[in-house]
Protein backbone atom coordinates (compact mmCIF):
# COMPACT_ATOMS: atom_id res chain seq x y z
CA UNK A 1 0.00 0.00 0.00
CA UNK A 2 1.43 3.56 -1.15
CA UNK A 3 -0.58 6.04 1.22
CA UNK A 4 0.05 9.98 0.28
CA UNK A 5 -1.11 12.20 2.93
CA UNK A 6 -1.74 15.76 2.13
CA UNK A 7 -0.94 18.35 4.28
CA UNK A 8 -0.87 21.90 4.35
CA UNK A 9 1.32 24.57 6.55
CA UNK A 10 -1.50 27.32 7.85
CA UNK A 11 -0.85 30.15 10.11
CA UNK A 12 -1.34 29.16 13.67
CA UNK A 13 -5.01 28.85 14.59
CA UNK A 14 -4.85 30.68 17.72
CA UNK A 15 -3.62 33.63 16.02
CA UNK A 16 -5.00 37.03 14.99
CA UNK A 17 -5.45 36.82 11.22
CA UNK A 18 -5.57 39.88 8.70
CA UNK A 19 -5.86 40.47 4.98
CA UNK A 20 -3.31 41.71 2.86
CA UNK A 21 -3.90 44.33 0.64
CA UNK A 22 -4.03 41.68 -2.29
CA UNK A 23 -7.04 40.40 -0.52
CA UNK A 24 -4.94 37.02 0.25
CA UNK A 25 -4.29 36.38 3.78
CA UNK A 26 -1.47 37.82 5.05
CA UNK A 27 0.87 34.90 5.46
CA UNK A 28 4.45 36.67 6.51
CA UNK A 29 2.99 38.04 10.01
CA UNK A 30 1.66 35.03 11.47
CA UNK A 31 3.68 31.78 12.97
CA UNK A 32 3.05 29.09 10.75
CA UNK A 33 2.13 25.61 11.73
CA UNK A 34 1.43 21.95 10.18
CA UNK A 35 -2.64 22.23 9.88
CA UNK A 36 -3.86 20.22 13.14
CA UNK A 37 -6.58 18.95 11.54
CA UNK A 38 -3.67 17.01 9.14
CA UNK A 39 -2.42 15.78 12.19
CA UNK A 40 -4.85 13.18 12.35
CA UNK A 41 -4.59 12.37 8.41
CA UNK A 42 -1.02 11.37 9.36
CA UNK A 43 -1.95 9.29 12.35
CA UNK A 44 -4.39 7.47 10.49
CA UNK A 45 -1.67 6.53 7.82
CA UNK A 46 0.84 5.59 10.68
CA UNK A 47 -1.87 3.37 12.00
CA UNK A 48 -2.91 1.44 9.13
CA UNK A 49 0.38 0.69 8.37
CA UNK A 50 0.88 -0.89 11.93
CA UNK A 51 -2.15 -3.03 11.66
CA UNK A 52 -1.09 -3.81 7.71
CA UNK A 53 2.65 -4.72 8.04
CA UNK A 54 4.01 -7.86 10.21
CA UNK A 55 6.63 -5.62 11.67
CA UNK A 56 4.64 -2.47 12.47
CA UNK A 57 6.62 -0.60 10.28
CA UNK A 58 6.64 1.30 7.04
CA UNK A 59 9.96 2.18 4.59
CA UNK A 60 12.45 -0.43 3.86
CA UNK A 61 11.52 -3.43 3.51
CA UNK A 62 8.19 -2.98 3.69
CA UNK A 63 5.47 -3.52 1.38
CA UNK A 64 3.75 -0.16 2.87
CA UNK A 65 5.21 3.60 2.54
CA UNK A 66 3.68 6.75 3.53
CA UNK A 67 4.65 10.10 1.50
CA UNK A 68 3.39 13.83 2.60
CA UNK A 69 3.04 16.06 0.14
CA UNK A 70 2.03 19.17 0.56
CA UNK A 71 2.26 22.51 -1.59
CA UNK A 72 3.39 25.93 -0.45
CA UNK A 73 6.44 28.27 0.19
CA UNK A 74 9.72 26.96 1.21
CA UNK A 75 9.14 27.55 4.44
CA UNK A 76 6.24 24.40 4.46
CA UNK A 77 9.51 22.59 4.88
CA UNK A 78 8.77 22.71 8.61
CA UNK A 79 5.30 20.80 8.47
CA UNK A 80 6.83 18.57 6.02
CA UNK A 81 9.52 17.63 8.64
CA UNK A 82 7.06 17.02 12.18
CA UNK A 83 5.21 14.88 9.56
CA UNK A 84 9.06 12.97 9.14
CA UNK A 85 9.13 13.05 12.73
CA UNK A 86 6.32 11.44 13.51
CA UNK A 87 6.88 8.26 11.47
CA UNK A 88 5.93 9.44 7.62
CA UNK A 89 9.06 7.85 5.17
CA UNK A 90 9.74 11.23 3.13
CA UNK A 91 7.92 14.13 1.90
CA UNK A 92 7.29 16.41 -1.24
CA UNK A 93 7.10 20.07 -1.33
CA UNK A 94 5.68 21.25 -4.23
CA UNK A 95 6.95 25.13 -4.04
CA UNK A 96 7.06 27.74 -6.94
CA UNK A 97 6.70 31.23 -6.39
CA UNK A 98 4.11 31.33 -9.42
CA UNK A 99 1.60 29.43 -6.72
CA UNK A 100 1.22 32.07 -4.90
CA UNK A 101 -2.87 32.65 -4.83
CA UNK A 102 -3.67 29.63 -6.34
CA UNK A 103 -7.69 28.82 -5.16
CA UNK A 104 -8.76 25.12 -4.17
CA UNK A 105 -9.26 23.88 -8.15
CA UNK A 106 -5.44 24.77 -8.84
CA UNK A 107 -4.01 23.63 -5.70
CA UNK A 108 -6.37 20.10 -6.15
CA UNK A 109 -4.73 19.93 -9.71
CA UNK A 110 -0.61 20.50 -8.25
CA UNK A 111 -1.78 17.36 -5.58
CA UNK A 112 -3.60 15.42 -8.31
CA UNK A 113 -0.36 15.44 -10.51
CA UNK A 114 2.45 14.36 -7.61
CA UNK A 115 -0.36 11.83 -6.43
CA UNK A 116 -0.86 10.60 -9.87
CA UNK A 117 3.20 10.97 -10.45
CA UNK A 118 3.90 9.18 -7.19
CA UNK A 119 1.55 6.08 -7.96
CA UNK A 120 -0.27 5.94 -4.38
CA UNK A 121 -3.45 4.26 -3.65
CA UNK A 122 -4.35 5.55 -0.39
CA UNK A 123 -4.70 9.31 -0.48
CA UNK A 124 -5.39 10.45 3.54
CA UNK A 125 -6.29 14.00 4.19
CA UNK A 126 -7.75 16.33 6.96
CA UNK A 127 -11.43 17.39 6.68
CA UNK A 128 -10.18 21.15 5.59
CA UNK A 129 -7.42 23.77 6.28
CA UNK A 130 -7.83 25.86 9.61
CA UNK A 131 -7.25 28.97 7.32
CA UNK A 132 -9.77 28.95 4.19
CA UNK A 133 -11.84 26.40 5.63
CA UNK A 134 -13.27 25.36 2.36
CA UNK A 135 -12.86 21.35 2.67
CA UNK A 136 -13.54 21.29 -0.82
CA UNK A 137 -10.29 19.41 -1.67
CA UNK A 138 -10.37 16.26 -0.46
CA UNK A 139 -13.51 15.95 -3.32
CA UNK A 140 -11.58 17.32 -5.57
CA UNK A 141 -9.08 15.44 -5.53
CA UNK A 142 -11.30 12.14 -5.60
CA UNK A 143 -12.91 13.23 -8.85
CA UNK A 144 -9.66 14.51 -10.30
CA UNK A 145 -8.39 11.00 -10.07
CA UNK A 146 -11.12 9.11 -10.87
CA UNK A 147 -9.98 7.62 -7.16
CA UNK A 148 -13.47 6.48 -4.85
CA UNK A 149 -14.08 9.31 -1.95
CA UNK A 150 -14.63 8.44 1.20
CA UNK A 151 -14.84 11.46 3.47
CA UNK A 152 -15.06 12.99 6.91
CA UNK A 153 -14.07 9.02 8.18
CA UNK A 154 -14.39 8.43 11.74
CA UNK A 155 -12.96 5.41 11.51
CA UNK A 156 -11.01 3.59 8.77
CA UNK A 157 -9.90 -0.17 7.86
CA UNK A 158 -7.90 -1.83 5.03
CA UNK A 159 -8.00 -5.03 4.36
CA UNK A 160 -6.60 -6.51 1.01
CA UNK A 161 -7.63 -3.69 -1.54
CA UNK A 162 -10.78 -2.78 -0.10
CA UNK A 163 -11.03 0.33 2.56
CA UNK A 164 -13.89 0.35 4.50
CA UNK A 165 -14.63 3.49 6.83
CA UNK A 166 -17.55 4.61 9.31
CA UNK A 167 -18.62 8.33 9.11
CA UNK A 168 -21.59 10.61 10.73
CA UNK A 169 -23.48 12.72 8.53
CA UNK A 170 -26.58 14.91 8.57
CA UNK A 171 -28.73 11.10 7.06
CA UNK A 172 -26.71 9.14 10.52
CA UNK A 173 -24.06 6.51 10.78
CA UNK A 174 -23.29 5.57 7.50
CA UNK A 175 -20.22 2.67 6.73
CA UNK A 176 -18.56 2.97 3.24
CA UNK A 177 -16.68 0.79 1.19
CA UNK A 178 -14.88 0.76 -1.52
CA UNK A 179 -12.17 -0.53 -3.93
CA UNK A 180 -8.75 1.25 -3.68
CA UNK A 181 -7.63 3.63 -5.11
CA UNK A 182 -9.53 5.89 -2.71
CA UNK A 183 -9.38 9.45 -1.20
CA UNK A 184 -10.38 9.45 2.36
CA UNK A 185 -10.58 12.38 4.95
CA UNK A 186 -10.45 11.93 8.75
CA UNK A 187 -12.60 13.86 11.18
CA UNK A 188 -10.50 14.65 14.53
CA UNK A 189 -12.31 11.89 16.61
CA UNK A 190 -10.64 9.01 14.87
CA UNK A 191 -7.28 9.13 16.61
CA UNK A 192 -4.84 11.05 18.97
CA UNK A 193 -2.09 11.71 16.86
CA UNK A 194 1.06 11.01 18.46
CA UNK A 195 3.98 13.42 19.62
CA UNK A 196 6.76 13.18 17.55
CA UNK A 197 9.59 11.16 19.55
CA UNK A 198 13.62 12.56 20.21
CA UNK A 199 14.58 9.41 18.14
CA UNK A 200 11.50 10.23 15.52
CA UNK A 201 12.93 13.87 15.34
CA UNK A 202 16.77 13.12 14.76
CA UNK A 203 15.51 10.39 11.96
CA UNK A 204 13.43 12.64 10.43
CA UNK A 205 16.86 14.72 9.69
CA UNK A 206 17.88 12.33 7.40
CA UNK A 207 14.46 11.44 5.42
CA UNK A 208 14.08 12.21 2.10
CA UNK A 209 12.82 15.32 1.52
CA UNK A 210 12.06 16.38 -2.33
CA UNK A 211 11.28 20.27 -3.48
CA UNK A 212 9.79 20.25 -6.78
CA UNK A 213 9.23 23.40 -9.08
CA UNK A 214 5.84 23.66 -10.84
CA UNK A 215 8.04 22.23 -14.40
CA UNK A 216 9.45 19.74 -12.44
CA UNK A 217 5.76 18.09 -11.51
CA UNK A 218 4.85 19.25 -15.21
CA UNK A 219 2.16 21.53 -14.28
CA UNK A 220 2.44 25.12 -16.68
CA UNK A 221 2.99 28.20 -14.29
CA UNK A 222 0.15 30.18 -16.19
CA UNK A 223 -2.64 27.23 -14.94
CA UNK A 224 -2.25 28.30 -11.50
CA UNK A 225 -1.55 31.09 -9.11
CA UNK A 226 -3.70 34.07 -8.52
CA UNK A 227 -3.99 35.23 -12.12
CA UNK A 228 -5.24 31.45 -13.38
CA UNK A 229 -7.83 31.81 -9.80
CA UNK A 230 -11.55 31.58 -10.99
CA UNK A 231 -12.74 33.92 -8.26
CA UNK A 232 -11.24 37.34 -6.98
CA UNK A 233 -11.92 38.95 -3.69
CA UNK A 234 -13.48 42.36 -4.55
CA UNK A 235 -12.46 44.05 -1.09
CA UNK A 236 -12.13 43.06 2.44
CA UNK A 237 -12.76 44.65 5.98
CA UNK A 238 -12.31 44.12 9.15
CA UNK A 239 -16.34 43.40 10.40
CA UNK A 240 -16.56 45.80 13.04
CA UNK A 241 -16.04 44.50 16.24
CA UNK A 242 -18.82 43.45 18.45
CA UNK A 243 -19.58 46.20 20.75
CA UNK A 244 -18.65 45.14 24.31
CA UNK A 245 -22.58 44.41 25.46
CA UNK A 246 -23.85 44.69 29.02
CA UNK A 247 -22.00 42.31 31.44
CA UNK A 248 -23.74 41.76 34.68
CA UNK A 249 -22.64 40.09 37.52
CA UNK A 250 -25.45 37.14 39.19
CA UNK A 251 -26.26 38.20 42.51
CA UNK A 252 -29.59 35.65 42.63
CA UNK A 253 -31.39 37.67 39.56
CA UNK A 254 -29.02 37.21 36.85
CA UNK A 255 -31.51 35.15 34.61
CA UNK A 256 -34.44 37.18 35.52
CA UNK A 257 -31.94 39.99 33.88
CA UNK A 258 -31.28 38.24 30.91
CA UNK A 259 -35.06 37.34 30.78
CA UNK A 260 -35.79 40.44 30.33
CA UNK A 261 -32.71 41.28 27.60
CA UNK A 262 -33.94 38.42 25.30
CA UNK A 263 -37.94 40.24 25.90
CA UNK A 264 -36.29 43.29 25.10
CA UNK A 265 -35.24 42.28 21.94
CA UNK A 266 -38.17 40.10 20.93
CA UNK A 267 -36.32 36.93 21.14
CA UNK A 268 -38.64 35.64 23.76
CA UNK B 1 -33.84 36.09 -18.00
CA UNK B 2 -30.81 34.85 -16.30
CA UNK B 3 -31.40 31.03 -14.60
CA UNK B 4 -30.57 29.97 -11.13
CA UNK B 5 -29.92 26.38 -10.39
CA UNK B 6 -30.50 25.61 -6.83
CA UNK B 7 -29.47 21.83 -5.11
CA UNK B 8 -32.46 20.59 -3.18
CA UNK B 9 -30.79 19.70 -0.02
CA UNK B 10 -33.30 17.57 1.92
CA UNK B 11 -32.67 14.85 4.47
CA UNK B 12 -34.69 11.52 4.95
CA UNK B 13 -37.18 12.87 2.42
CA UNK B 14 -37.63 16.26 4.00
CA UNK B 15 -36.53 19.36 2.07
CA UNK B 16 -34.56 21.49 4.40
CA UNK B 17 -35.09 25.29 5.23
CA UNK B 18 -31.94 25.59 3.81
CA UNK B 19 -33.26 24.82 -0.22
CA UNK B 20 -36.01 27.76 0.38
CA UNK B 21 -33.20 30.34 1.67
CA UNK B 22 -31.56 29.68 -1.54
CA UNK B 23 -34.11 30.20 -3.85
CA UNK B 24 -34.77 33.08 -2.25
CA UNK B 25 -30.66 33.71 -2.69
CA UNK B 26 -31.23 32.38 -6.53
CA UNK B 27 -34.47 35.33 -6.98
CA UNK B 28 -32.18 37.84 -6.62
CA UNK B 29 -30.28 36.66 -10.06
CA UNK B 30 -33.24 35.63 -11.78
CA UNK B 31 -35.37 32.68 -12.22
CA UNK B 32 -35.01 29.77 -10.03
CA UNK B 33 -34.70 25.98 -11.39
CA UNK B 34 -34.48 23.67 -8.59
CA UNK B 35 -32.77 20.28 -8.95
CA UNK B 36 -33.62 16.90 -7.04
CA UNK B 37 -30.90 14.80 -6.97
CA UNK B 38 -32.25 12.05 -4.03
CA UNK B 39 -34.60 8.62 -4.70
CA UNK B 40 -36.79 10.70 -2.18
CA UNK B 41 -38.06 12.58 -5.05
CA UNK B 42 -41.91 12.43 -4.91
CA UNK B 43 -42.15 13.13 -1.75
CA UNK B 44 -39.64 16.00 -2.35
CA UNK B 45 -41.68 17.61 -5.19
CA UNK B 46 -44.53 18.54 -3.69
CA UNK B 47 -42.68 20.20 -0.56
CA UNK B 48 -41.18 22.87 -3.19
CA UNK B 49 -44.28 24.55 -4.02
CA UNK B 50 -44.13 27.07 -0.88
CA UNK B 51 -40.67 28.13 -1.89
CA UNK B 52 -39.77 30.91 -4.77
CA UNK B 53 -39.19 28.09 -7.42
CA UNK B 54 -40.23 28.53 -11.33
CA UNK B 55 -38.84 25.09 -12.66
CA UNK B 56 -38.27 21.55 -11.05
CA UNK B 57 -35.91 18.74 -12.78
CA UNK B 58 -35.58 15.48 -11.05
CA UNK B 59 -32.64 13.68 -12.19
CA UNK B 60 -33.44 10.03 -12.04
CA UNK B 61 -31.77 6.63 -13.42
CA UNK B 62 -29.02 7.00 -10.33
CA UNK B 63 -29.18 5.83 -7.07
CA UNK B 64 -27.87 8.92 -5.53
CA UNK B 65 -28.24 7.74 -1.69
CA UNK B 66 -25.91 5.17 -2.08
CA UNK B 67 -22.96 6.86 -3.86
CA UNK B 68 -20.85 9.54 -2.67
CA UNK B 69 -21.17 13.42 -3.28
CA UNK B 70 -20.04 12.06 -6.94
CA UNK B 71 -22.72 10.53 -8.26
CA UNK B 72 -24.86 14.27 -6.99
CA UNK B 73 -21.98 16.36 -8.57
CA UNK B 74 -21.83 14.03 -12.00
CA UNK B 75 -26.03 14.80 -12.66
CA UNK B 76 -25.66 18.25 -11.69
CA UNK B 77 -22.99 18.69 -14.08
CA UNK B 78 -24.79 17.15 -16.81
CA UNK B 79 -28.15 19.70 -15.99
CA UNK B 80 -25.64 22.58 -16.28
CA UNK B 81 -24.27 21.59 -19.63
CA UNK B 82 -27.70 21.57 -20.51
CA UNK B 83 -29.25 24.82 -19.47
CA UNK B 84 -26.00 27.03 -18.89
CA UNK B 85 -27.42 29.19 -16.11
CA UNK B 86 -25.97 31.27 -14.57
CA UNK B 87 -24.88 30.35 -11.26
CA UNK B 88 -25.34 27.31 -9.06
CA UNK B 89 -26.17 27.57 -5.82
CA UNK B 90 -25.56 24.97 -3.00
CA UNK B 91 -26.02 24.56 0.56
CA UNK B 92 -23.01 25.14 2.52
CA UNK B 93 -23.23 21.58 4.39
CA UNK B 94 -20.50 19.25 5.00
CA UNK B 95 -21.92 17.29 1.86
CA UNK B 96 -23.02 20.86 -0.49
CA UNK B 97 -19.83 21.99 -0.41
CA UNK B 98 -18.02 18.54 -1.78
CA UNK B 99 -20.38 18.61 -4.44
CA UNK B 100 -20.12 21.94 -5.16
CA UNK B 101 -16.15 20.79 -5.40
CA UNK B 102 -16.54 17.81 -7.62
CA UNK B 103 -18.93 20.37 -9.75
CA UNK B 104 -16.50 22.88 -10.24
CA UNK B 105 -14.12 20.45 -11.05
CA UNK B 106 -16.21 19.08 -13.51
CA UNK B 107 -17.68 22.11 -15.18
CA UNK B 108 -14.27 23.88 -14.81
CA UNK B 109 -15.91 26.68 -13.03
CA UNK B 110 -14.89 29.08 -9.89
CA UNK B 111 -16.27 28.28 -6.45
CA UNK B 112 -17.20 30.35 -3.64
CA UNK B 113 -18.01 28.59 -0.18
CA UNK B 114 -19.38 29.93 3.33
CA UNK B 115 -21.24 33.00 1.37
CA UNK B 116 -23.29 34.63 3.82
CA UNK B 117 -24.94 36.98 1.05
CA UNK B 118 -25.48 36.66 -2.48
CA UNK B 119 -26.56 40.20 -4.72
CA UNK B 120 -28.21 40.16 -7.97
CA UNK B 121 -24.75 40.61 -9.91
CA UNK B 122 -23.54 37.31 -7.95
CA UNK B 123 -21.17 39.22 -5.58
CA UNK B 124 -21.10 37.45 -2.53
CA UNK B 125 -20.16 38.10 0.90
CA UNK B 126 -17.87 35.88 3.20
CA UNK B 127 -17.42 35.93 6.73
CA UNK B 128 -14.06 35.12 6.99
CA UNK B 129 -10.96 34.06 10.22
CA UNK B 130 -13.85 33.58 12.76
CA UNK B 131 -15.83 36.17 11.83
CA UNK B 132 -13.03 39.02 11.99
CA UNK B 133 -13.48 40.01 8.71
CA UNK B 134 -15.78 40.66 5.69
CA UNK B 135 -14.64 39.87 1.85
CA UNK B 136 -16.94 40.47 -1.07
CA UNK B 137 -15.69 38.28 -4.21
CA UNK B 138 -16.88 37.12 -7.18
CA UNK B 139 -16.43 33.99 -9.46
CA UNK B 140 -14.40 35.16 -12.83
CA UNK B 141 -14.41 32.11 -15.06
CA UNK B 142 -17.05 29.54 -16.05
CA UNK B 143 -20.59 28.95 -14.02
CA UNK B 144 -20.40 30.40 -10.82
CA UNK B 145 -21.06 28.02 -8.06
CA UNK B 146 -21.52 28.95 -4.33
CA UNK B 147 -22.59 27.30 -1.73
CA UNK B 148 -24.61 29.66 1.29
CA UNK B 149 -24.90 29.07 4.99
CA UNK B 150 -27.85 28.16 6.24
CA UNK B 151 -30.09 31.22 8.23
CA UNK B 152 -28.46 33.82 5.93
CA UNK B 153 -32.07 35.45 4.65
CA UNK B 154 -35.25 35.55 5.49
CA UNK B 155 -36.83 32.49 2.76
CA UNK B 156 -39.88 33.91 1.01
CA UNK B 157 -42.98 31.52 1.79
CA UNK B 158 -45.70 31.49 -0.69
CA UNK B 159 -47.03 28.97 -2.94
CA UNK B 160 -46.20 28.50 -6.52
CA UNK B 161 -46.64 25.64 -9.09
CA UNK B 162 -43.17 25.33 -10.64
CA UNK B 163 -43.09 23.31 -13.89
CA UNK B 164 -41.62 19.67 -14.11
CA UNK B 165 -39.66 17.63 -15.99
CA UNK B 166 -37.60 14.58 -15.61
CA UNK B 167 -33.90 14.24 -16.45
CA UNK B 168 -32.51 11.09 -16.67
CA UNK B 169 -28.68 11.08 -15.96
CA UNK B 170 -25.83 7.79 -15.28
CA UNK B 171 -23.34 7.66 -13.22
CA UNK B 172 -19.74 5.49 -14.51
CA UNK B 173 -18.91 5.36 -10.78
CA UNK B 174 -20.75 2.59 -9.60
CA UNK B 175 -17.53 0.42 -8.66
CA UNK B 176 -16.41 3.42 -6.47
CA UNK B 177 -17.23 4.22 -3.06
CA UNK B 178 -20.90 2.71 -1.51
CA UNK B 179 -22.69 3.34 1.24
CA UNK B 180 -23.25 -0.24 2.94
CA UNK B 181 -25.22 0.81 5.57
CA UNK B 182 -26.79 3.47 7.05
CA UNK B 183 -28.26 3.67 11.06
CA UNK B 184 -30.59 6.98 10.66
CA UNK B 185 -30.00 9.65 13.15
CA UNK B 186 -32.23 9.83 16.04
CA UNK B 187 -34.36 12.45 15.47
CA UNK B 188 -35.26 14.33 18.57
CA UNK B 189 -37.67 17.28 18.98
CA UNK B 190 -35.13 19.72 18.34
CA UNK B 191 -34.71 21.78 15.67
CA UNK B 192 -30.97 21.01 13.25
CA UNK B 193 -28.34 23.13 14.78
CA UNK B 194 -27.44 24.72 11.64
CA UNK B 195 -31.02 25.28 10.83
CA UNK B 196 -32.06 26.23 14.20
CA UNK B 197 -32.89 30.35 15.18
CA UNK B 198 -32.08 30.02 18.24
CA UNK B 199 -29.30 27.49 19.89
CA UNK B 200 -28.43 26.94 23.54
CA UNK B 201 -25.00 25.10 24.09
CA UNK B 202 -23.02 23.96 26.48
CA UNK B 203 -19.27 23.64 27.74
CA UNK B 204 -16.72 22.84 30.13
CA UNK B 205 -18.74 24.38 32.82
CA UNK B 206 -21.96 22.00 32.75
CA UNK B 207 -19.17 19.90 33.97
CA UNK B 208 -21.32 17.02 32.00
CA UNK B 209 -24.02 18.03 33.04
CA UNK B 210 -26.53 19.02 30.19
CA UNK B 211 -30.21 18.87 31.77
CA UNK B 212 -30.08 23.26 32.48
CA UNK B 213 -28.71 23.50 28.97
CA UNK B 214 -31.29 21.31 27.14
CA UNK B 215 -34.06 22.53 29.44
CA UNK B 216 -33.40 26.06 28.41
CA UNK B 217 -33.35 24.91 24.92
CA UNK B 218 -36.87 23.39 25.05
CA UNK B 219 -38.41 26.28 26.87
CA UNK B 220 -36.80 28.13 24.02
CA UNK B 221 -37.72 25.69 20.84
CA UNK B 222 -34.09 25.59 20.63
CA UNK B 223 -31.28 23.44 18.99
CA UNK B 224 -28.71 22.30 21.51
CA UNK B 225 -24.86 22.88 20.98
CA UNK B 226 -21.89 21.87 22.91
CA UNK B 227 -18.38 23.24 22.48
CA UNK B 228 -15.85 21.26 21.70
CA UNK B 229 -14.15 20.62 25.37
CA UNK B 230 -17.61 19.20 26.23
CA UNK B 231 -17.78 16.89 23.24
CA UNK B 232 -14.63 15.65 23.61
CA UNK B 233 -14.92 14.99 27.33
CA UNK B 234 -17.58 12.28 25.66
CA UNK B 235 -20.70 14.98 27.27
CA UNK B 236 -22.16 15.54 24.44
CA UNK B 237 -22.22 14.06 20.80
CA UNK B 238 -19.72 15.45 18.04
CA UNK B 239 -22.17 16.08 15.86
CA UNK B 240 -23.69 18.90 17.87
CA UNK B 241 -19.94 20.86 18.30
CA UNK B 242 -20.01 24.21 17.37
CA UNK B 243 -16.80 25.58 16.52
CA UNK B 244 -13.71 25.62 14.12
CA UNK B 245 -13.69 21.97 13.33
CA UNK B 246 -17.29 21.51 14.35
CA UNK B 247 -20.17 22.93 12.68
CA UNK B 248 -20.59 26.95 11.84
CA UNK B 249 -24.19 28.39 12.94
CA UNK B 250 -25.74 31.97 12.40
CA UNK B 251 -28.47 32.01 14.57
CA UNK B 252 -30.71 34.82 15.67
CA UNK B 253 -29.64 34.09 19.20
CA UNK B 254 -26.71 32.12 20.18
CA UNK B 255 -26.47 31.41 24.25
CA UNK B 256 -23.53 29.74 25.04
CA UNK B 257 -23.78 28.58 29.29
CA UNK B 258 -20.06 27.57 30.30
CA UNK B 259 -18.19 27.96 27.83
CA UNK B 260 -14.97 30.22 27.69
CA UNK B 261 -15.08 31.14 24.14
CA UNK B 262 -11.64 30.27 22.89
CA UNK B 263 -10.88 31.95 19.09
CA UNK B 264 -12.18 27.95 17.69
CA UNK B 265 -15.46 28.07 19.23
CA UNK B 266 -16.04 31.75 18.52
CA UNK B 267 -15.34 30.93 14.83
CA UNK B 268 -18.51 28.96 14.36
CA UNK B 269 -20.80 31.58 16.07
CA UNK B 270 -19.26 34.91 15.88
CA UNK B 271 -22.11 35.73 12.89
CA UNK B 272 -25.16 34.99 15.18
CA UNK B 273 -27.35 37.72 15.39
CA UNK B 274 -27.36 38.31 19.16
CA UNK B 275 -24.82 35.92 21.74
CA UNK B 276 -25.72 35.57 25.00
CA UNK B 277 -22.95 34.26 27.82
CA UNK B 278 -23.42 33.14 31.06
CA UNK B 279 -19.89 32.33 32.68
CA UNK B 280 -18.36 32.01 36.19
CA UNK B 281 -15.17 33.41 35.11
CA UNK B 282 -15.41 37.17 34.42
CA UNK B 283 -12.50 37.15 32.05
CA UNK B 284 -13.72 34.64 29.74
CA UNK B 285 -13.30 35.69 26.19
CA UNK B 286 -16.79 34.70 25.20
CA UNK B 287 -18.25 37.96 27.26
CA UNK B 288 -15.67 40.06 23.97
CA UNK B 289 -18.40 38.74 21.73
CA UNK B 290 -21.45 38.75 24.40
CA UNK B 291 -24.09 40.86 23.60
CA UNK B 292 -25.09 40.38 27.05
CA UNK B 293 -23.15 38.91 29.53
CA UNK B 294 -23.71 36.74 33.27
CA UNK B 295 -20.85 35.98 35.35
CA UNK B 296 -22.59 33.72 37.49
CA UNK B 297 -23.28 29.74 37.80
CA UNK B 298 -25.13 28.27 34.75
CA UNK B 299 -26.63 25.97 37.28
CA UNK B 300 -28.53 29.25 38.73
CA UNK B 301 -28.89 31.40 35.91
CA UNK B 302 -30.17 28.92 33.29
CA UNK B 303 -32.99 27.46 35.39
CA UNK B 304 -33.55 30.75 36.35
CA UNK B 305 -34.32 31.87 32.66
CA UNK B 306 -36.10 28.64 31.85
CA UNK B 307 -38.78 29.74 34.58
CA UNK B 308 -38.82 33.38 33.01
CA UNK B 309 -39.35 31.56 29.19
CA UNK B 310 -41.90 29.55 30.13
CA UNK B 311 -43.96 31.96 32.28
CA UNK B 312 -44.35 34.27 28.95
CA UNK B 313 -45.32 31.66 27.15
CA UNK B 314 -47.95 31.12 29.86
Amino acid sequence: MKIAVCIKQVPDSWAQKTMGSDGRLDRASVDAVLNDLDEYAIESALKLVEANSPTGEAGEGSEHSITVISMGPERATEALRKALSMGVDDAILISDEALAGSDALATSKVLATAITAGGFDLVICGTESTDARMSVVPAMLAERLSFAQLTFAASISVEGSTVKISRQTEFGVEEMSAQLPAVVSVVEKINEPRYPSFKGIMASKKKPLATKSLAEVGIATGDVGSSAAWSSVKDSLPRPARGAGIKVTDNGDGGSQLAAFLAERKLI
Amino acid sequence: MSEVIILVDSVAGKVSKATAELATFGKRVGSVTAVICSSDSAALLPQLSTMAIDKVITCTGVDFEKHSTGATAAALAEVVKSIKPAAVLIASTARGKEIAGRLAVRCESGIITDAIDLDADLITTQSVFGGSTTVHSSVTHGTPIITIRGNSIEAIVGSSTPSHEDFPVSYDGADKAVVSSLAPAVKGGRPELTEASIIVSGGKGTEGNFAPVESLADALGAAVGASRAATDAGWYPHSFQVGQTGKTVSPQLYIAAGISGAIQHRAGMQTSKTIVAVNKDADAPIFDVADFGVIGDLFAVLPQVTEAVTAKKG
